[in-house]
């Protein structure tokens, strides 16, 4: 049943691991981003009157984390393959297989994901635990916070992939991957709090983000890694995590469905 | 096995004349053109045979090849294919079913060719020992031993060509669609990939269907043919039926002892006339060849003589004309 599934993930991954050169330029672009972030963050701080609702620690490690996972989080990240096979017309071989498009993509989308991740994510945090104060990567109190990040980011990670379906998904009607991909990667990263972490926006921005989908996927695992959530808050968010990925799925594949349906083959 | 009834479908295609006027006009007013690309085609095809779908660029032929292939739903009409219903049934049905598309790839291009067909082992799900034995038939008679470790994106289009043809069938489909599977190839590829055809026809009774603008391909495989020009279906019967129908005329060639007067054959006209050597072309309909023979020896010495039936190309072009393609 899921062997399909299983073995284009692992043709997936394999092909992602080749691209060092890529990971490795990655890296330094990360670590520059981190740091800028940091400072200016830093600067803020440093004149501020009130007390802030996040401390600096947890701003810093809060960005280390968002720039080491940025393949799991970010919605700009794309397979330009997919919208090829749309545009180009080869979708008709994907269509003559005995598997529903849907989850085959979706499975490409997660390990395409994982490949980047997982060769940027451990030197990235191996190095910033080793920052010297206050540039560095602070560990979560206990233990049991730690899994519920994991879980949390686990659950985030196949939302941003069902999210990120709906782009492809439009580009069935749009043809052109351009739009689709800059709304939503404009709005849903900023609304995902990689810009400024969401407990630092003003009050009135925070309900919209908190109606939206898009901070489940990065703000909130996030901030259970810090610990500026409770583990209560953490696994009731968990459970809010998967309602609103069902939901998604739900109309990814309803909306692939339709857009299926109505297919033209382009180029002959 | 396969039988098609009134398929009809239709394509918006947006249309503006060139310019940036009409450029910026067409943002806020765009014009559209129905294009019928598939007008009421019925047809069936029973088990085993090999279906030569033929026209001109643009008649539908790639279009009724994704109808029966589960990919495009048309306007309206039925198709029942072992059963079921392309479009409806497509995942239960796409199993059985093996399609090569000339001008597009199915392999992963940055891969060895060898993984593209074991993810497609998994996707259709073939058992272990099925798979080893069509795999083995396949590099034996595609010729696949040397490329099958290549990455893609390095093999030459014939090679590609042959490994698509393999990932076809590896799922050991019973029916075949082929989407001009010569395009492209040079002549050692195109017999190869004929008589790859004309054997799984054969030895595993996969029902065909291709399209191409090849005819020798047509010539060499198909039984049947179907002619299909703006979406209508015109011609559907066998290869000599179309010669019978449109290719009554034969040429010949003959060569003589000199001759002084030019020769004379009612029913035949004569293309080219040298003392020693003259070309005829004969319509069958008014004379019978043995009698033309006949009036040639009669009136001249024979040395030699050849006759050549029209080529197919040329009946096509005629029918072609004839219909107003």
């Amino acid at each position: 049943m899921m062997k399909p599934y299983i073995s284009v993930f692992k043709l997936r991954i394999s092909n992602g691991l080749q691209y060092r050169a890529a990971a490795l330029a990655g890296i330094g672009t990360q670590f520059f981003f981190g740091f800028m972030f940091i400072m200016i963050f830093e600067a803020f701080y440093a004149h501020t009157s009130g007390t802030p609702p996040m401390t600096l620690a947890e701003v810093i490690t809060y960005t280390w984390l968002k720039q080491a996972f940025l393949a799991f989080i970010v919605l700009w990240f794309r397979d330009d393959e997919l919208f090829q096979l749309i545009t180009s017309g080869n979708i008709a071989y994907e269509l003559c297989r005995p598997s529903g498009i849907y989850g085959l993509w979706y499975v490409k989308l997660l390990a395409q994901r994982l490949a980047s991740a997982m060769l940027r994510c451990f030197p990235i945090l191996i190095l910033v635990i080793f920052l010297p104060e206050p540039y560095g990567l602070q560990l979560p109190t206990d233990f049991t916070s730690f899994l519920l990040f994991l879980a949390t980011l686990f659950v985030g990670l196949l939302m941003i992939v069902s999210l990120s379906m709906l782009i492809y998904i439009s580009v069935f009607i749009t043809m052109s991957p351009a739009g689709s991909l800059l709304l939503f990667s404009v709005f849903g990263d900023f609304f995902a709090g990689l810009v400024i972490p969401v407990p630092l926006m003003p009050n009135w921005m925070q309900q919209i983000v908190y109606v939206l989908p898009f901070h489940w996927t990065a703000d909130f695992p996030f901030r259970v890694f810090t610990g500026n959530l409770s583990k209560t808050e953490a696994l009731t968010g968990l459970c809010i995590q998967s309602i609103w990925l069902v939901g998604l799925i739900a109309v990814g594949k309803f909306a692939m469905d339709r857009a299926l349906r109505r297919i033209v083959v382009q180029g002959g | 096995m396969i039988r098609v009834q009134g398929i009809s479908k239709s394509f918006l295609v947006a249309k503006r004349p060139s310019g940036i006027r009409h450029a910026v006009k067409s943002l806020f007013h765009r014009e559209y053109t129905t294009v019928e690309a598939l007008q009421d085609i019925s047809f069936s095809i029973a088990p085993g045979e090999i279906v030569g779908y033929i026209g001109p660029n643009g008649a539908g032929k790639s279009t009724t090849i994704k109808v029966m292939s589960g990919i495009l739903v048309p306007d309206r009409g039925t198709c029942s294919i072992m059963g079921y219903t392309p479009w409806l049934d497509r995942v239960p049905y796409v199993q059985n079913i093996g399609v090569v598309f000339g001008q597009r790839s199915q392999l992963w291009w940055d891969v060895p060719v060898m993984d593209s067909f074991e993810l497609l082992r998994d996707i259709y799900k073939i058992p272990p020992a099925a798979y080893r034995d069509t795999l083995t038939l396949l590099i034996d008679t595609l010729d696949l031993k040397d490329i099958i470790h290549t990455p893609v994106r390095q093999l030459s289009l014939g090679q590609r060509m042959r490994c698509e043809i393999a990932a076809s069938l590896l799922h050991s489909p019973s029916i075949l669609f082929l989407d001009e599977p010569t395009i492209g190839l040079d002549a050692v590829s195109k017999i190869a990939v004929r008589h790859f055809i004309k054997t799984i026809n054969k030895e595993k009774g996969v029902t065909v269907i291709l399209t191409t603008h090849d005819m020798n391909d047509i010539e060499a495989l198909a039984d049947r043919i179907l002619l299909i020009g703006k979406g209508s279906l015109l011609y559907d019967g066998s290869v000599q039926g179309l010669r019978s129908q449109f290719g009554t005329r034969r040429t010949i060639t003959a060569e003589y002892r000199e001759n002084a007067h030019p020769l004379q054959i009612p029913g035949a006209t004569l293309l080219s006339w040298t003392p020693d050597r003259a070309i005829l072309s004969v319509d069958t309909e008014q004379i019978m060849m043995s009698e033309a023979i006949t009036q040639l020896s009669s009136q001249v010495e024979l040395l030699d003589v050849t006759i050549d039936t029209q080529p197919i190309e040329d009946i096509i072009v005629q029918m072609y004309k004839e219909y107003q393609l």
